[in-house]
């Protein structure tokens, strides 16, 4: 037996579902109900099922029990890719014997058309790189760095071999900072012979970095790349505060890749990388530094300065599509990274530094490579390899793939601490 | 919000310039009301004058942030939650910053619990002039005992203000404790695909937020659409944490895809807050790498979730490093990028100076100066700061980049009449400005003394150089 239903029953009904349009229904001048059409349902079940007990001589039923929904509203989920046009370009970093050096392997960065690990959107050609410094020098470091090198310090060949063999350094940095007039004022062609030294101890490619004296460096840099000739190194660097057209005539005479460097200034950036290309070095020999600073210490403007040169990369600014470097380990310069504890008598303890300096630097990393960053300058071995590692999974490397699937996406909840520490 | 000009803004707002909202112009309101610097309520007439109620209930659904805004908690420590317009922070600013809830669990002992409790909730650490303190308690039903887990959680709420987040996929066992606080407006965790009848009667009845887990994201939709569609919307989205391997790439790409399509696309079904897990780094035992500590991958994927769109993340380690590393993290991608980094150049009197007190000097960038000010006053250091406007820029940078010479400094000293307040005519620099010295006693005729590299050792360095030896 069916029941006739008015109008207004089935206004309020509806308001009762918080519906407030009906697609594909048609009504007849007697309240008979079509639903159809090619779009497909899309009333709740729970208000046909209500409609259907009411048609077919059911009780009205109150709103609250109406709203106890039965089933649940189907979906599907969709997002569109992001397309981008720009392109960053790829860059080499060290020479085989093919090439005309003597590196064992060389490393590629760059070549993204997509957001760092934005795999979605278009696949990552190359995985993020991990450098760690050395320098030609002993300098003072923080206690926790300080015990991996001890041995090493007065060695920069030792020291380079130490990063790779034991910490598993893809590349090694050399910074020549024993040439500053301040310190050691070592000559340049003396610094050149450190660099000879790295590249019979190590056959990894190679990082050569100045002394940060902008009246130095660029004597000291041409040095160090006449001596690496046809390695196929990156100088670091050119900046605006020197003569980085020196520095580039260098690195281009002698086949290396030259490292952008400028201070948190997007604008500089450009400005610099247009010099560059007005000299004549070729756009894949060109890596940039935009500068890095540590969490809590302006890690927020080092992280949107660099996501927002790859974000105009890929919006097609060829000023800016370059791989990008990032010294992580300036981390260290957050005196949470180092100090016994904290001056403030306010502050909570800050707990033992041995465990906070290597996080300073893990997090800053991954922070930074996840707002775009290619190659990363670091120090600890822990935090070095944390930084490998996470980038590794979200860059889908194979070796990495299989991990963690003994872990149950709801198992956290009813762990009972493991043993934890308190 | 659904509107990309204060033009358009504008076209709703009464355009008769009264001044009300302390701006000058509707106009002005109008660009304020797009940067999300003033509420739309600042405009009363709009809300008390019948002649605008339509207008003012369109700007209102207009100017709505893209993802829904959800408060859990009550009173002074309640928190927000998502609220977010913008995909990077550059394009406005993200507004409410990722919270850090930190677990505590039913099986652990009184004791225990108690101190973890009180651990939690008196944690604080001072950046940038404010005290960073963490925002919530996750407490997991790990015994599945309903009663256990109400006792677990009436003891959790006697001894903390902090919000709650209680966490059980059992509706019995949710009820239980959430009975014991739910005029607390706690955070639930969570509905599923299984459970979801009995958890949406409990959200509707006690009226509290509830978190929707699924790993599968057309059944977390499908959840979203059911809830408010049953006409409750407070809803946080947990697609699942995955701590490693091919699972955490696909966290990070569902977590990127959610707030795509919540604000870029405008699909208003999963335009929620997030739900991040980083404590499943806990799980993995061994499998992080060689020795690498859990409470490290732990931050890890706190790192990928503050940046990555997490509105709440539930934590685990609560050792300090790990506190400090994540609170830091969430505080500094949160920062609004248009808030100046400078302070008002000048003279600034710590605790109760006299002229023969020690002036020190520091730059005006933010960061630089909230440290030293905070330094000196909690070691109770009477004495002068002098702010050196250097555009914002830190000591080593801009004495590498001549925004600090002596030159400036003197100006600065001769812009505050320096020598009326501090007798002695001594300086004391920054470590990082050591090179500068020299000059700066030739310009200034005062005596220039070089301080420590960090701040943090001036109570260190003051007994062993203040007062400064008299020549003669």
């Amino acid at each position: 037996m069916e029941k006739k239903l008015t109008l207004a029953e089935l206004l309020r009904m509806l308001e009762d579902f918080e519906v407030i349009e009906l697609e594909d229904v048609t009504i007849h001048g007697d309240i008979g109900l079509e639903f159809g059409g090619t779009t497909g349902m899309s009333l709740p079940p729970a208000l046909t099922h209500a409609l259907q007990t009411l048609l077919s001589g059911g009780a009205v039923p109150r709103a609250f029990e109406a709203q106890r929904a039965q089933e649940l509203i189907p979906a599907s989920f969709k997002v569109a890719r992001a397309e981008w046009t720009g392109k960053v370009e790829e860059v080499t970093i060290g020479a085989t014997a093919a090439d005309g050096g003597t590196r064992e392997r060389t490393v590629t960065l760059g070549g993204e058309h997509a957001l760092p690990f934005y795999r979605f959107d278009a696949p990552m050609p190359h995985p993020p790189v991990i450098s760690l410094d050395c320098f030609d020098m002993p300098i003072s470091l923080a206690k926790a760095v300080r015990v991996y090198y001890e041995d090493v310090m007065e060695d920069p060949g030792a020291w380079a071999k130490k990063n790779v063999q034991e910490f598993g350094a893809e590349l090694v940095t050399i910074h020549l900072i024993s040439t500053d007039p301040m310190l050691k004022d070592t000559p340049a062609r003396e610094a050149a012979k450190t660099v000879e030294e790295v590249l019979q101890a190590v056959k990894v490619p190679l990082i050569i970095g100045g002394s940060g004296n902008p009246e130095k460096d660029p004597a000291v840099l041409e040095a160090a790349a006449e001596a690496a000739a046809g390695e196929r190194c990156l100088i670091a660097s050119a900046n605006l505060n020197m003569d980085y057209e020196r520095v580039a005539q260098a690195a281009m005479k002698y086949g290396h890749v030259i490292l952008s460097w400028t201070q948190l200034d997007i604008n500089a950036q450009k400005t610099l990388n247009r010099y560059l290309f007005k000299l004549g070095v070729p756009r894949e020999a060109i890596v940039i530094d935009p500068t890095t600073a540590a969490l809590g210490y302006g890690l927020d403007y080092a992280f949107t300065n660099i996501e927002r040169m790859r974000i105009a990369a890929l919006k097609g600014d060829t000023d800016l599509a370059f791989p990008i470097s990032c010294g992580i380990t300036n981390a260290w310069g957050a005196r949470e990274a180092w100090m016994k504890d904290s001056p403030l008598k306010e502050d909570s303890t800050w707990g033992p530094a041995a465990l906070r300096g290597p996080l300073y630097e893990l997090v800053t990393g991954s922070t930074l490579a996840l707002a775009g960053g290619d190659l990363f300058m670091m120090m600890h071995p822990t935090a070095a390899a944390a930084v490998k590692r996470v980038t590794q999974q979200l860059f889908g490397s194979a070796a990495e793939a299989g991990k963690g699937h003994g872990v149950a996406l709801e198992d956290w909840l009813t762990w009972d601490g493991g043993g934890a520490r308190q | 919000m659904k509107l990309s000009s204060p033009m358009e803004i504008w076209k709703y707002l009464p355009g008769t310039n009264c001044g009300i909202c302390d701006e000058k112009t509707c106009l002005a309101f109008a660009s304020l009301l797009k940067e999300r610097k003033k509420v739309v309520e600042a405009c009363t007439p709009l809300f008390t004058e019948e002649k605008y109620a339509e207008k003012s209930k369109q700007l209102v659904a207009l100017l709505a942030p893209e993802i829904r805004e959800i408060e859990f908690g009550v009173g002074a420590t309640a928190r927000r939650m998502g609220g977010e317009d913008v995909m990077h922070r550059h394009e406005l600013t993200f507004f409410n910053r990722t919270l850090l809830a930190y677990d505590v669990w039913d099986t652990l002992d009184e004791v225990t619990l108690r101190e973890r409790v009180q651990h939690l909730s008196s944690w604080r650490k001072f950046y940038v002039g404010e005290f960073l303190t963490i925002d919530a308690i996750a407490v997991r039903a790990v015994s599945g005992d309903p009663q256990r887990f109400a006792g677990c959680v009436k003891q959790v709420a006697a001894a903390t203000d902090l919000p709650l987040v209680l966490c059980s996929f059992e509706p019995k066992v949710l009820e239980a404790g959430l009975r014991e606080v739910a005029a607390t407006n706690p955070l639930l965790y969570a509905a599923t695909s299984t459970n979801w009848r009995a958890v949406l009667e409990l959200a509707r009845t006690y009226d509290v937020p509830v978190t929707l887990f699924s790993p599968d994201l057309d059944t977390l939709m499908s959840l979203a659409r059911t809830f408010s569609t049953a006409g409750h919307a407070k809803l946080v989205l947990d697609p699942g944490t995955a701590p490693l391997g091919a699972g955490l790439a696909e966290t990070f790409t569902k977590l990127v895809q959610l707030r795509r399509a919540g604000i870029a696309e405008g699909t208003k079904e999963v335009a929620y807050p997030l739900l991040v897990v980083p404590m499943t780094a806990w799980l993995l035992q061994d499998d992080t790498g060689a020795g690498l500590d859990a409470s490290y991958w732990e931050a890890v994927l706190a790192t990928i979730g503050i940046i990555k769109y997490a509105d709440i993340m539930i934590m685990h380690s609560i050792e300090p490093h790990a506190l400090i590393v994540e609170r830091t993290l969430a505080a500094n991608i949160y920062t609004d990028p248009r808030r100046p980094v400078s302070v008002e150049p000048g003279l600034r009197a710590i605790g109760t100076p006299t002229a023969e007190s020690p002036l020190f000097l520091t730059t005006n960038f933010a960061l630089t100066y909230y440290t030293v000010e905070s330094d000196l006053s909690s070691n109770k250091i009477d004495s002068y700061l002098l702010v050196v406007d250097t555009e914002g820029i830190g000591v080593e940078a801009s004495v590498a980049g001549g925004q600090l010479t002596a030159d400036r400094i003197k100006e600065t000293m001769d812009s505050i009449k320096v020598e009326t307040t501090v007798t002695n005519r001594t300086l004391v620099i920054p470590g990082l400005a050591a090179r500068l010295s020299g000059e700066l006693e030739d310009v200034t005729g005062w005596t220039v003394l070089v301080g420590p590299r960090d701040s943090g050792r001036l109570p260190g360095w003051l007994e062993e150089h203040w007062p400064p030896a008299r020549s003669a």
